[in-house]
């Protein structure tokens, strides 16, 4: 979108951030014995208030999961850290991406963490399809509005 | 209770681990989607810490016979790759690459109430649930696919 400014390159807490997810994703694991993918724990989310095909049924940890998520930036910002962040605009946009984003991980039963970090740890056939289109059609259409449409 | 607990921190652990990546912030997303343009590889480095680190992780935590909180251990089992998979993948990219969001950040962004987050998150949840009764429907499958 109008965001064309440069971000830093930040492999280390990249890296350490990362393993952070991983964790969270073995503590749901060992926990709960599921994947930890934000697009079925938000489908949990959704099927506690109106039905949703398809919902999973043990929604307490679910619901709680969510709650733990937002808690983060508080967390962080108490504890001394800095949340930096820069969200596109453009609203008509916006909205565009996020129904894409709800319609595209129910369809495809899963999200970057659903099919990326959990589905590539259990080495799933699927999720290597999934991950290689998703981030296929992001790289696509990054490069259209930017480098055709906006000519950035 | 515990279990509520426990999922609270297992959250909160995934969106420190999302804060501090940088993975929350679209803008760093759009930059590693950015090839051609402000390209910022660090996003390369959240799935490489996050991926090695959760299949090492799921090989300890599967040697015991269930989790701490269920009966069994529940993941999918398909390994079919369907036409709703690989749809549903290119819309899910698509979207990405306009908002720089995806579920987890979309979340974890809520509570610092940007406008752009709060047009995002329920329209995810719109798409989520049509997309949800889409697929019950099995209106994007070829006849004879099953999930």
């Amino acid at each position: 979108m109008e965001m064309d400014l440069q971000t830093a390159f930040t492999p280390w807490a990249s890296l350490w951030g990362g393993v952070l997810i991983g964790l969270s994703a073995v503590m749901v694991m060992g926990l709960f014995g599921r994947i930890a993918g934000i697009a079925g724990i938000t489908k949990g989310f959704l099927g506690a208030f109106v039905p949703t095909a398809g919902a999973p049924r043990d929604r307490d940890w679910r619901l709680a999961f969510l709650i733990g998520l937002m808690a983060a930036p508080p967390a962080l910002m108490l504890t001394g850290g800095t949340v930096s962040q820069t969200v596109p605009s453009n609203l008509v946009g916006m909205a565009v991406a996020g129904l894409l984003v709800g319609l595209g991980t129910a369809l495809g039963s899963g999200c970057t963490s659903g099919h990326g970090v959990c589905g590539l740890a259990r080495l799933s056939r699927r999720s290597v399809a999934a991950v290689a289109t998703f981030m296929g059609a992001g790289f696509a259409t990054v490069f259209v509005l930017r480098h055709v449409l906006g000519g950035a | 209770m515990m279990r509520m607990a426990f999922g609270f921190l297992s959250g909160l652990v995934f969106g420190l681990g999302l804060l501090i990546s940088g993975m929350s912030d679209p803008a760093k997303v759009l930059n590693f989607l950015d090839l051609a343009g402000t390209w910022d590889p660090s996003l390369a480095f959240v799935m490489g810490g996050a991926t090695v680190t959760a299949f090492i992780g799921y090989q300890l935590v599967w040697r015991r016979k269930a989790p701490a909180f269920e009966a069994s251990f529940d993941v999918p089992t398909s390994t079919r790759i369907d036409r709703p998979l690989i749809l549903g993948a290119a819309l899910f990219g698509t979207g990405w690459g306009i908002g720089g969001f995806c579920p987890g950040p979309a979340w974890t962004a809520l509570p610092l109430l940007a406008p752009g987050t709060l047009v995002f998150l329920p329209a995810m949840l719109a798409g989520l649930w049509i997309g949800a009764r889409g697929k019950s429907l099995n209106i994007f499958a070829r006849k004879g696919a099953t999930q």
